[in-house]
């Protein structure tokens, strides 16, 4: 600050007192950032402000205003639920820049994959998170379930949500499954072909299951369609609600299990 | 064990201070009060007090007081009681009411039907738990363990390009043919079973025994010790799933025959 000299640091000063009164102590300032904000006048580190900025968020209120403090040891969760939903959300994010670029016909699928590495700018980036991160979440969800299960966190009151995260990990299955048909190359055509010959195997409604899911004989446009809106639309929003119930049964259910 | 915050400690420790010290005064004013009880009708009114258990000696002398003031119509004053004493001392020996503040008669109108002890209804519901605040404490962890996760997934997308072979081509089957790595311990089953079996019973038992798993395991104990049988089998599963999909990962090759990684090559992409 001194080597800027006086006349500097005076209007430096200046400024960030029009900052303070001004824009943070404006109506419309107050109005945007509820109490607890650290970007308020005047915030400080009390305990009141502590409480408020998890109470005055829509993101933080999943959490409770205090934790057992147990639960922030970094070895007992190693924050995979955490983990999990966090790359639910950088894959929709990912995802919605991924569909400006695909069109899910048979014709052009696999063009708008190679022209996303070779035309558009970050295209192979995005596509590589995307995929990369579908398979780190379905390794995630599975080593929470892991998790869960070895602290027997499933047990009363926790039976049901239980359930739901079971939901949950097949939903994940389904999201990545639906996915790997996509880039429409060989390597999804012919996983998704085996992946889908199981399912055929169905005892009496064998054929059935199989036309339903690939909305026709054999793997072709249809199936492409069909599985991208079950892929961008259906599994994602019903994953939203579910994750939702995970959430909201997670806090109602006690917060997070006990330590052994 | 659980550990207590400190400031609930220091709560009961005054708590208990005022309880100790409090009930050192009704030892000392039983005391003082005990001479003219001997002294006079006092006997009785002593012998009640003890037989009637928790109730505060001064409590009960103040209710005998009330109930002879009344009963003798303040004829006789009751010296032995020691506030209706004090009073006495202060506004002169022949006063005929227990107490000065009285206006007249009758007055004292309330009655002690019940002393409740303190820790009857106070009792807490649940012991006190050591908390933090979410905000910094768990939220600063979580912020931390969020970035570390999206520094490496940008650090390995920006090294590792996803897969993408030719085209698709329904006429042209590729040797092997390999399902999703987390199907191909689905697919391992198929070389074991019946198809029927591998591909739809099995894996929709497993889902279903999975889902069922609080209800069939009665143990409520959470300790590793005392759920042995639990997580050896849970254990078990994993590691029979484990292997049957790192075997389809790295053991297979053309027509799903077993092959050694390290001399034919690796069949597989993610």
């Amino acid at each position: 600050m001194a080597e800027n000299g006086n006349g500097k640091r005076k209007f430096k000063d200046a400024v960030g007192n029009v900052m303070t009164e001004k824009v943070q102590g404006g109506q419309f300032w107050t109005s945007v950032f509820r109490p607890g904000s650290v970007f308020r006048k005047g915030y400080g580190d009390t305990p009141r402000n502590r409480a408020y900025v998890v109470m005055n968020s829509v993101l933080y209120h999943l959490h409770p205003v205090k934790v057992k403090r147990h639960a922030v040891k970094v070895s007992y969760t190693l924050c995979l639920g955490g983990v999990s939903f966090f790359l639910f959300i950088l894959l929709t994010v990912t995802g919605i820049f991924l569909m400006f670029a695909y069109r899910p016909t048979a014709a052009n699928a696999y063009q708008d994959i190679q022209s996303l590495h070779t035309q558009i700018a970050f295209g192979a980036l995005v596509r590589n998170i995307h995929r990369w991160g579908a398979h780190l979440m379905t390794f995630t969800v599975f080593l929470h379930m892991a998790r869960v299960f070895y602290h027997g966190a499933y047990k009363p009151p926790r039976e049901f949500n239980w359930i739901v995260g079971c939901v949950l990990l097949l939903l994940t299955l389904l999201l990545a499954f639906t996915g790997y048909l996509l880039p429409w190359d060989q390597l999804s055509l012919w996983a998704v072909t085996v992946g889908t010959n199981m399912m055929g195997f169905t005892p009496v409604f064998g054929s059935n299951v199989k036309f339903i899911l690939l909305g026709s004989q054999e793997i072709g446009s249809n199936t492409l369609l069909r599985w991208y809106t079950l892929h961008v639309l259906m599994l994602p929003f019903v994953m939203v609600i579910f994750l939702a119930v995970h959430f909201w049964r997670v806090r109602k259910d006690g917060g997070i299990s006990g330590p052994l | 064990m659980v550990e207590i915050p400190e400031h609930l400690l220091k709560r009961s420790r005054e708590a208990r201070g005022a309880a100790k010290s409090s009930g050192e005064d009704d030892a000392a004013a039983e005391e003082v009060k005990a001479p003219p009880e001997e002294s006079t009708k006092a006997p009785k009114a002593q012998a009640s007090a003890k037989s009637s258990g928790g109730i505060p000696a001064h409590l009960l002398e103040r209710s005998k007081a009330a109930r002879a003031g009344k009963s003798d119509g303040g004829a006789a004053p009751p010296a032995k009681e020691p506030v209706a004493a004090g009073a006495g001392a202060g506004k002169g020996a022949s006063s005929q009411r227990p107490t000065p503040a009285k206006p007249s008669g009758p007055a004292r109108t309330q009655r002690l039907l019940a002393v409740v002890k303190s820790g009857s209804i106070q009792t807490t519901k649940r012991d006190p738990v050591d908390k933090v605040n979410t905000w910094p404490h768990l939220l600063s962890r979580e912020f931390v363990a969020l970035l570390l996760v999206s520094a490496f997934l940008i650090g390995f997308s920006i090294l590792v390009n996803a897969p993408l072979q030719e085209a698709a081509n329904p006429n042209e089957t590729p040797n092997p043919s390999k399902a999703p790595w987390y199907f191909l311990g689905l697919q391992e089953l198929l070389t074991q079973f019946d198809p029927m079996v591998a591909g739809v019973m099995l894996p929709g038992i497993g889902v279903a025994g999975l889902m069922a798993a609080p209800y069939i395991d009665r143990n409520r104990a959470t300790k590793p010790s005392e759920r042995k049988f639990a997580t050896s089998l849970f254990t078990m599963f994993m590691i029979y799933w484990a292997v049957l999909t790192l075997t389809g990962i790295f053991f297979r090759g053309p027509g799903q025959n077993f092959v050694w990684p390290w001399s034919d090559g690796i069949f597989f992409d993610f």
